[in-house]
Formats: C-alpha cells, sequence, structure tokens
C-alpha cells in the first residue's frame, strides 16, 4: 500500500516541542489536583483547569502526533463527532443528577 | 476502444472530494470515532453516578496519584516513540522504525505492569466492583469498568504493535510503504489520548 500520493502536507513537526508542552501540562495538571499544593481555591476553578488543560492536550495529541492538522478536513469531523455526543449525553442525563 | 487499450486499462474508484488517501487510514478513524463514543458514555455514566452520590470518595485520597501520573507521563513517551517510529519510515529507516516500535511496545507493557499493580493494591485495600470501604460502592465499580476497559485497549494495542514491528523486522515497511505503520499509530494514540481524558476524570477531578 503506498501513501503520500497526493494532497498530504510534508513538514517536519517537532515532536518533542509537543511532548515538552505535554509533560508541562501533566505537571500544572497534576499540581492543580493535589489538596495540598491548591488548598483553598474554589472546585469550580479547579475542574475548570482540569478540564481545559485535558482537552488542550488531547487536542495536541490528535493535531500533531494523529496528524489531523495536516490531514483532509473529512477526518477532522469524523473525530470531532463522538465528542459532540459525548456533551450531548451528559447534557441529557443532567436532569438526573 | 482498441484492444491494446482494453488490455492495460485499469478500473479506478471515482475520485470525489471524500475519497482518501488510504481506506485503511480512514477506517481506523471511523473505528476510533465509535470506541470513542464507548468511552464517553462509560465516562458520561461515571459524571452520573458521581454527580449525584453523597458520599464520593476524593479520587486523589484513595488513588495513588504519584504512580499514576508516571503511568500518564509513560504513554506520552510512548506516542512520542511511536510517531518518532512513523517518522523513521518515512525517511526509509526501518532499523529506526523497529526501534522505536519496541520503545513503544515497553512503554505499553510497563503501563499495564503498573496498572496491574496498582489494582492489585487497591484489591487489597478493599476496593472492589461493589464494595468501597471509602464511601459509596459505585466508585469501585466505575474505576474498575472504566480503566479495566481501557487497560484492555493498551493490551489489544501492544499485541497490534507486535504484529506490526513483527512484519516491520521481516521489512514489510519503507519510505514508499509505511501506511500501516501509521494506522496502529493513530490505534496508539487514541489509546493515550483516552488515558489523559481518564486520568484528568478519574483520578484529579
Amino acid at each position: 500500500m503506498t501513501s503520500n500520493e497526493h494532497g498530504h502536507k510534508e513538514h517536519h513537526t517537532n515532536y518533542m516541542a509537543i511532548f515538552w508542552w505535554l509533560l508541562a501540562l501533566t505537571i500544572i495538571e497534576v499540581l492543580a489536583g493535589i489538596p495540598e499544593a491548591s488548598p483553598s481555591y474554589p472546585q469550580i476553578l479547579k475542574a475548570s483547569i482540569l478540564v481545559g488543560f485535558a482537552v488542550v492536550k488531547a487536542l495536541l495529541v490528535a493535531l500533531y502526533f494523529m496528524h489531523l492538522k495536516d490531514e483532509k478536513s473529512v477526518l477532522s469531523y469524523i473525530a470531532l463527532i463522538p465528542f459532540v455526543l459525548c456533551v450531548f449525553v451528559v447534557l441529557m442525563v443532567l436532569p438526573d443528577f | 476502444m482498441s484492444e491494446v487499450a482494453s488490455a492495460s486499462h485499469v478500473v479506478e474508484p471515482a475520485e470525489t472530494p471524500l475519497t482518501p488517501e488510504s481506506w485503511g487510514k480512514l477506517g481506523m478513524w471511523i473505528f476510533l470515532a465509535g470506541d470513542a463514543m464507548s468511552f464517553g458514555t462509560l465516562l458520561a455514566g461515571y459524571a452520573l453516578m458521581r454527580g449525584s452520590s453523597e458520599n464520593w470518595p476524593v479520587p486523589m485520597e484513595v488513588l495513588g496519584i504519584n504512580l499514576t501520573a508516571f503511568m500518564t507521563f509513560l504513554l506520552i513517551v510512548s506516542s512520542v516513540t511511536m510517531v518518532k517510529g512513523l517518522e523513521a519510515i518515512k525517511n526509509g529507516d526501518n532499523k529506526g522504525l523497529v526501534k522505536f516500535l519496541s520503545y513503544t511496545i515497553l512503554g505499553g507493557a510497563i503501563f499495564l505492569g503498573l496498572q496491574a499493580y496498582e489494582w492489585t493494591h487497591l484489591i487489597q485495600s478493599g476496593l472492589y466492583i461493589a464494595e468501597n470501604p471509602h464511601g459509596d460502592a459505585l466508585f469501585g465499580a466505575t474505576f474498575y469498568a472504566i480503566t479495566g476497559f481501557h487497560g484492555l485497549h493498551v493490551t489489544g494495542g501492544v499485541i497490534y504493535l507486535c504484529f506490526i514491528a513483527y512484519r516491520a523486522k521481516a521489512g514489510k515497511y519503507s519510505s514508499t510503504n509505511w501506511n500501516e505503520v501509521e494506522i496502529v499509530g493513530l490505534y496508539w494514540h487514541f489509546v493515550d489520548l483516552v488515558w489523559i481524558l481518564v486520568f484528568t476524570f478519574i483520578y484529579l477531578l
């Protein structure tokens, strides 16, 4: 099977830079989560930081390691659908909380 | 149509804007989208269980965060080695591909070992699927279900990677033929991505 015949962007991605970003974000996440490191700040802020950082990390992996950034956009839409649907699922069960 | 033309004529599938470069890659992405739904609904269920519970324990106090943070780091590193392996074979470096695939497999295997160690430790402390000494029994159920489901994916991924590494060692891939390597990479990055989300929602939040 051959690839890279047409439409595939060729440029060198700095994978190590992405790794350092992922590492830094993970460290900050863990520190934000430890009760001792952050004793008395509101739960909603902690949740926002943690979820926000997780989304950024997931995007870094998806866009650069999985090369979504270089692919045709139809793949990005396929990849996006489950996340939209999952938000929908969570919203649908919210009345049961 | 002349005889020469019909003898050498190959029927190509019609080109549309949606025709992918690789059907295998498209297939893997569609599979991953479905798999993401499986994890997504498990996590949504977890959110519901936790949100409507009176006595949900604080995960950081029950679970070993240091170990799991290291496991997260390990999977991220294995994703880097995976993508470096793909980069190597794109440049025709088969030895590099085999080397990086081996590192990726090693990272996955160590992750599984650490997961097993963590589970053993938790079971010994009394956390079961239907029992939780620290509070709501559903904590155990959701924890083992989600981390177990992910662990199964890592196990499958390690086996899949071994298969591809075996083919790489046999010289099946080159700078013009690396589609299968990219596809296994997609699966492995997905496993890493899911863990990033699981780590955040189950362990940290």
